[in-house]
C-alpha cells in the first residue's frame, strides 16, 4: 500500500505552515470576511429551529448506529444497489479506488470526465491519478473549478476557493478561459463565464464522477446535496456515472435521511434547504445514466472505526461549520493543514485516516487547536472534537521518542506536583524568577520560554505564594 | 444573603498558577467567601489539577495529579476554584481518568448557584470589560453568571466586549507550540479589549488573563487584567489596588 494521499506530500508541520499563512495579509482579510459572514448566517439559520438540539442528538444516534453495524448496512446497501442495476466495487485504499475509476472511464471510452464536487475523490487524489492515466478530469463546481484552473489547492470543505477574492478569481479566469479578456470582477459576470465554459463540457462528457453525501442502505439510493445545479447536470447527462463514496456515508432508511437533510444545509450554507437535492437508485431505463458504478472506499476508515474515542470523527457529514467558527482556521486558512480536510475536523480526521503518528506533519495536526470548543458547539452530529484532539495528542506523544526534552519536562513537572512538599520547594525556587523581571514583568526568556515572551510579557512569580501566605498567617 | 448552606465546609482550590503567580486572587476568594458567611479552608497538600499534562497528551502524567486532588479534597461539601478551566478538568475529565471528582464549582457558579447571591456587596469604581473564557463558557456552561455578578457591583461601569466568545489564543501549551497562531488570536482579542476603552479586563481564569494581560503589557496599553474574584472582593472600605 502506498502513502495515503489524504495528506499532501511534502507538507510542513502545522506551526511552520501556519506562520507562512499568517503573513499573507490578503488571505487573512479574505478569510476573516468570509468566515465571519457564514458564521453569523449559520447562527441565524439554526436559531430558527426550536428542535435543533434534538436534531443533533438524532444525527449523532443515527450515525452511531450505522458505525456500530457498518458491515450489515454496507452489505444491505450493496445488495440494494445491485438489485437496481448498479455495479458495486470495493476499494481498500486510495490506489485501488483510483485504479477502478480510471479503468471504468477508459472502458466507457472517455478521455475527459466531468466531476461533481467531492471530498472522497479529493481525499484519494483521483484527479492526479486520472490525469496520469490520460483522462482529463473537469471540476464543475464553481469553487473547485477556480482551484483547478488556478493550479491551486482547496482550503475549505464547502468553499474550496474561500481564500480567493473575486479579483483574484477574475485573474485566474482571464488567463485560463478563452475569450474572457474583458471579464470584470462582478460576481454575475464571473458566474456567467464559468457557466458558458462548463455548459460545453456537460454536453460532450460521456462519463461523470461524483461523491455522495449520503447512501440509503434500505433502497440503495445515493444522495447529492448541492447549490449550483452543476451536479444535476453531471448526474443526468452522461451515459456513465461513477460514484466514489466513503464506507461511512450510509444512513439506514429514508426516515433517517430526513434528519440530515435538515442538519446539513443549515450547518453548511446556512440555508433552510439547499437548492438541489438529487437522489437516484441504481439505473432507470431511458432516464439518466445507463451505467452506474459505485466505488466504496475504505482508505483508513476501518482503522479509524477501531478507535473507541476517535471513531466519532466518522460521523462527519462534511458541513464545514467547525471550520467557520474555528479561531485557528479563521487565521491560517485551510492549506496550512496540508490536507483536503482542514480545520478542526481535519485535525482529527486526517491523522486518523493517514494512520501514522510518526509522520511529523500528521502528528502536528491534533495540536493545531486551543481547545476552545467552538467546533463541538456547532457540530450537527455532535463530534466532541476537543476530546478527540486530546486523545490524538496522546497518540502523537506515544509515537515520539520517550526521552524528548518535552517528555522529560512533563515527567519532571508531574513528579514535582504529585505532592505538596516538592511543589512548595519548586514555588520557592520559582521566586528566583523575579530576578529576571523588571517592574514585575519578565520581558524576555530563552527558548522555549521565548515562544511566550516573543509576543507577550510574563508576570514574575509572586514574592510569596498563596500557600506560603496561608501557612504564615492562618496555618 | 447567604443561606445556611454557606456554613458548610468549603475548600479553596487555588490552582497551581494562581497560588504561584497570582496570590491576590486566592486571597480575594477567601475574603469574598468569608464576607458571605462561608468558613473557608485551604488544604495545604493541594498542587495542580493536571490539565496541562492531560491536554498536551501526557495522560499518564496527569493521573497522579488528579488522584492527589481527589484525596486532598475528599469530604468537603464544596470545592471552589477561581478557574473555569481547572474546574472543567476536575468535573469533566477526571471520570475519564478513573478518578472520582470532588464536588467542584467555578467561583461564579458557587456564588450564584450554591450561595444564591448576585449582589455580593462589592464596590469597584472602574470601567470594566469581561472576557468569557472558553472552558467556563463551553465546558462548564456558566452562561451569564459572571456578568450578573458584575452588574451588581457598585460603581462598576460594565462595557460589552466585541466578539467576546472568541478564544484569546492561550490554550495552555498551544501558546508555545503554535505561538504564531496564538499571537494572532491574541492580537484580535486585544484590539477588541482596546475598543471598549476599559481600564480593566476581567475573566474567571488567570491563565487567559495572563495571556491577554501579557499582550497588553507588552504594548504598554495601560489596561489592567483583574480576576473576577478580586473585583467581587473589593469594597468601599477595602478597595482593590493594582499590584500587578
Amino acid at each position: 500500500m502506498g502513502r495515503n494521499p489524504v495528506t499532501w506530500l511534502g507538507s510542513p508541520a502545522f506551526p511552520t505552515a501556519a506562520r507562512t499563512a499568517l503573513a499573507d495579509d490578503q488571505l487573512r482579510r479574505n478569510l476573516n470576511h468570509a468566515t465571519g459572514l457564514i458564521r453569523n448566517k449559520r447562527a441565524g439559520a439554526v436559531a430558527e429551529l426550536p428542535d435543533w438540539e434534538q436534531l443533533r442528538l438524532s444525527g449523532e444516534a443515527i450515525k452511531d448506529e450505522v458505525l456500530a453495524n457498518l458491515d450489515t448496512y454496507l452489505l444491505r446497501f450493496e445488495e440494494s444497489v445491485t438489485a437496481r442495476g448498479g455495479v458495486v466495487h470495493w476499494a481498500a485504499d486510495a490506489a485501488e479506488a483510483n485504479e477502478i475509476v480510471l479503468r471504468l472511464a477508459r472502458e466507457a471510452g472517455a478521455d475527459e470526465v466531468v466531476k461533481i464536487k467531492s471530498m472522497a475523490t479529493m481525499e484519494i487524489g483521483l484527479n492526479e491519478a486520472l490525469e496520469a492515466g490520460g483522462v482529463k478530469p473537469i471540476e464543475t463546481d464553481l469553487a473547485e473549478l477556480i482551484v483547478q484552473l488556478g493550479d491551486d489547492r482547496p482550503s475549505h470543505i464547502l468553499v474550496p476557493a474561500i481564500h480567493k477574492n473575486r479579483t483574484e478569481i477574475r485573474d485566474i479566469f482571464r488567463t485560463t478561459m478563452p475569450g474572457t479578456e474583458d471579464l470584470t470582477n462582478e460576481p454575475v459576470e464571473l458566474a456567467a463565464a464559468a457557466r458558458a465554459f462548463l455548459r460545453r463540457k456537460f454536453l460532450s462528457a460521456k462519463v461523470a464522477v461524483s461523491g455522495a453525501n449520503f447512501g440509503v442502505a434500505s433502497t440503495g439510493s445515493v444522495v447529492i446535496v448541492e447549490s449550483e445545479g452543476n451536479g444535476r447536470m453531471c448526474l443526468t447527462l452522461p451515459e456513465t456515472l461513477i460514484t466514489v463514496m466513503g464506507i461511512e456515508k450510509l444512513v439506514p432508511s429514508w426516515q433517517d435521511l430526513e434528519v440530515f437533510l435538515q442538519l446539513l444545509p443549515r450547518s453548511s450554507t446556512a440555508e433552510r434547504m439547499n437548492p438541489y437535492t438529487s437522489i437516484w437508485s441504481g439505473v432507470t431505463p431511458g432516464d439518466g445514466p445507463q451505467n452506474f458504478h459505485l466505488v466504496l472506499v475504505d482508505n483508513g476508515r476501518t482503522d479509524t472505526l477501531a478507535s473507541t474515542v476517535g471513531r466519532q470523527a466518522l460521523r462527519c457529514i462534511r458541513c464545514s461549520a467547525c471550520l467557520n467558527v474555528c479561531p485557528v482556521y479563521e487565521r491560517t486558512g485551510g492549506q496550512a493543514y496540508g490536507s483536503v480536510y482542514p480545520g478542526p475536523i481535519g485535525a482529527i480526521l486526517t491523522p486518523q485516516l493517514a494512520g501514522d503518528m510518526h509522520d511529523k506533519h500528521a502528528a502536528s495536526l491534533p495540536f493545531a487547536s486551543s481547545l476552545c470548543g467552538a467546533c463541538f458547539e456547532v457540530c450537527p452530529v455532535r463530534i466532541d472534537i476537543p476530546s478527540v484532539l486530546v486523545h490524538l495528542r496522546s497518540e502523537a506523544v506515544a509515537a515520539k521518542p520517550r526521552y524528548s526534552p518535552e517528555a522529560i519536562g512533563m515527567a519532571a513537572m508531574s513528579w514535582v506536583m504529585a505532592g505538596p512538599r516538592r511543589f512548595h520547594v519548586a514555588q520557592r525556587l520559582a521566586t528566583a524568577g523575579r530576578l529576571l523581571a523588571r517592574g514585575g514583568k519578565i520581558r524576555r526568556l530563552p527558548f522555549p520560554g521565548s515562544k511566550w515572551t516573543d509576543s507577550r510579557d510574563l508576570p514574575a512569580p509572586a514574592k510569596e505564594s498563596f500557600s506560603a501566605w496561608w501557612k504564615r498567617t492562618r496555618g | 444573603m447567604p443561606t445556611e448552606r454557606a456554613t458548610r465546609r468549603v475548600a479553596l482550590f487555588a490552582t497551581c498558577l494562581t497560588d504561584t503567580f497570582f496570590p491576590d486572587t486566592a486571597r480575594a476568594v477567601v475574603r469574598l467567601l468569608e464576607r458571605l458567611g462561608c468558613s473557608v479552608e485551604f488544604p495545604e497538600a493541594q498542587t495542580c489539577c493536571g490539565q496541562m499534562h492531560f491536554n498536551t497528551g501526557y495522560r499518564a502524567k496527569a493521573a497522579p495529579l488528579a488522584r492527589n486532588v481527589a484525596t486532598v479534597f475528599a469530604g468537603y461539601d464544596a470545592v471552589v476554584v477561581p478557574s473555569g478551566s481547572c474546574a472543567g478538568m476536575v468535573r469533566h475529565v477526571y471520570p475519564d481518568l478513573s478518578v472520582t471528582p470532588p464536588p467542584t464549582y467555578e467561583l461564579s457558579e458557587f456564588l450564584v448557584d450554591v450561595l444564591e447571591v448576585e449582589d455580593v456587596g462589592a464596590y469597584f469604581p472602574h470601567r470594566v470589560t469581561y472576557h468569557p473564557t472558553c472552558h467556563s463558557l463551553r465546558m462548564l456552561g456558566v452562561g451569564d453568571k459572571p456578568l450578573r455578578l458584575l452588574r451588581a457591583v457598585k460603581g462598576l461601569d460594565l462595557v460589552e466586549l466585541p466578539a467576546a466568545d472568541s478564544c484569546c489564543g492561550f490554550g495552555g501549551t498551544f501558546a508555545l507550540k503554535n505561538a504564531d497562531v496564538s499571537s494572532a488570536m491574541l492580537a484580535d482579542k486585544m484590539s477588541c479589549v482596546l475598543d471598549t476603552s476599559a481600564d480593566v479586563v476581567t475573566a474567571g481564569d488567570n491563565s487567559c488573563l495572563m495571556h491577554i494581560g501579557g499582550g497588553l503589557s507588552r504594548l504598554r496599553a495601560g489596561v489592567h487584567p483583574v480576576h473576577l474574584a478580586e473585583i467581587l472582593a473589593s469594597t468601599e472600605e477595602e478597595p482593590w489596588a493594582a499590584t500587578r
